[in-house]
């Protein structure tokens, strides 16, 4: 249907257009209807009605690939708000308009989301590497090296935790620096061992008697130290409670303010201990890891890691979906 | 330091603590939970505290409590306890000594 005539826009309302369509067709059957020396006006009519038939199929085009514009800004939109949400929780001033931007106090929490987020770049791209090399069914000596290159870099967010832990360990145990669904699951401020064994020991068959042992004691003794962690840190807010109801009572007598002083500077120094919670929490993911390592194959190490790297990247992966949904 | 190693020798599993100290809590819960009852000397309610505290910072306890003892044998404090217990060898030394029979 070449011609060279310039289209144009008829309509972008369906109603209209049918409408168009419909009176474009009984001027049609008009048109035939009447003698055969109007076969130049039938043509035309055509013509016309081919043009128009196009022209409102590529306004339909136009304005789907609008919406659809529209809908990928508003996700963008949303995700923009949030960032903007946590940076203001951690501090950082933001001005109206938007070209400046200060941290104010929450310095220790940004640098770390920053560390985090390179370190979790670099391990994804080993774990890419890891993939490659166990679908190309690479030798053990090229596995085993990649292998110990992710556990060994394991040991660097730990490190970077721990720093982090002594500068803001309120960020740390709030899980701000994970996705939303990770922190589903936050245990003093990280991923639970032992679940994670448990995830992890149907993926690895086959085992031997003696693995299969050994990753069944490891798996209860890192719940055993995690419960007794979680002991730990119940006796510290009952006691941070307890501290600071103690002062609490008739007000305004001398002995009263230096009773108060007195246990804010206790309850200071509770709150100091948390730090010490984080740092045998990550101790215990970090050896809970390491020792998994050694009681399976490289091969089997090699499994175990991606099963992992898999297991998180589709919480984080739930956490996009779940920020991104529509609502009313 | 001879307070230390008398007290330690007394029982298969020796925890030195304070009452504030919530981390020792954990170690101690630790211990029951694999049934071993341990002694435990709370070093702020002891006249030798600060001594004691003194003799097991120099054993390279640091913090000074948890300090655990088992079978008269220093083992550290709470990062060492936790690291032996995944690898099984917690348990082991319990049993050798006697804290536990299983």
């Amino acid at each position: 249907m070449a011609d060279a005539s310039p289209r144009t826009d008829t309509s972008t309302d369906a109603d209209t257009e049918d409408k168009n369509l419909r009176f474009q067709n009984n001027q049609l059957q008009a048109t035939v209807a009447s003698d055969g020396s109007d076969k130049s006006r039938d043509q035309k009519t055509l013509r016309r009605l081919a043009q128009n038939r196009e022209a409102a199929r590529k306004s339909r085009l136009r304005k789907k690939a609008y919406v659809q514009q529209l809908e990928s800004s508003r996700m963008k939109l949303t995700q923009l708000e949030q960032e903007l949400q946590r940076a203001r929780q951690q501090g950082i001033f933001i001005s109206s308009s938007g070209d400046q931007s200060q941290s104010v106090g929450g310095n220790g929490a940004l640098a770390f989301d920053v560390e985090y987020a390179r370190w979790l770049e670099e391990h994804n791209r080993r774990i890419n590497e890891l993939r490659g090399a166990v679908n190309s069914h690479a030798g053990d000596g090229e596995l085993r090296i990649i292998v110990e290159g992710i556990v060994a870099h394991y040991d660097d967010i730990f490190r970077i935790k721990g720093d982090a832990a002594k500068a803001d360990v309120f960020h740390i145990l709030s899980g701000m620096w994970k996705t939303p669904a990770e922190r589903c699951f936050l245990w003093l401020g990280g991923f639970r061992s032992s679940e994670l064994l448990k995830l992890l020991i149907n993926q690895l068959e086959p085992l031997t008697e003696q693995q299969l042992l050994a990753i069944n004691n490891l798996q209860q003794s890192s719940q055993q130290a995690e419960d007794a962690l979680s002991q730990g840190m119940e006796a510290l807010q009952q006691s941070l409670a307890e501290t600071l109801a103690g002062s609490l009572g008739p007000s305004s007598s001398s002995g009263n303010v230096a009773n108060y002083m007195g246990q804010m500077a206790m309850a200071m120094g509770k709150l100091g201990t948390l730090e010490g919670f984080i740092r045998q929490a990550d101790n215990l993911r970090q050896q809970t890891l390491q020792q998994m390592h050694r009681i399976l194959t490289t091969r089997q190490s090699a499994r175990a890691l991606l099963a992992i790297s898999d297991y998180f990247s589709r919480l984080r992966a739930l956490s996009s979906l779940w920020l991104a949904r529509p609502r009313e | 330091m001879e307070t230390v190693r008398e007290l330690a020798s007394k029982k298969a599993a020796v925890i030195f603590t304070k009452s504030s100290c919530c981390m020792c809590h954990s170690i101690k819960a630790l211990f029951y939970e694999l049934g071993a009852s341990p002694a435990v000397h709370e070093l702020d309610q002891d006249a030798n505290g600060r001594e004691i505290e003194r003799a097991l910072r120099s054993l390279g306890c640091n913090p000074a409590v948890p300090a655990v003892f088992i079978g008269g044998q220093f083992v550290g404090s709470a990062k060492d306890v936790i690291s032996l217990h995944l690898d099984g060898s917690l348990k082991q030394m319990l049993i050798n000594a006697k804290a536990i029979w299983f």
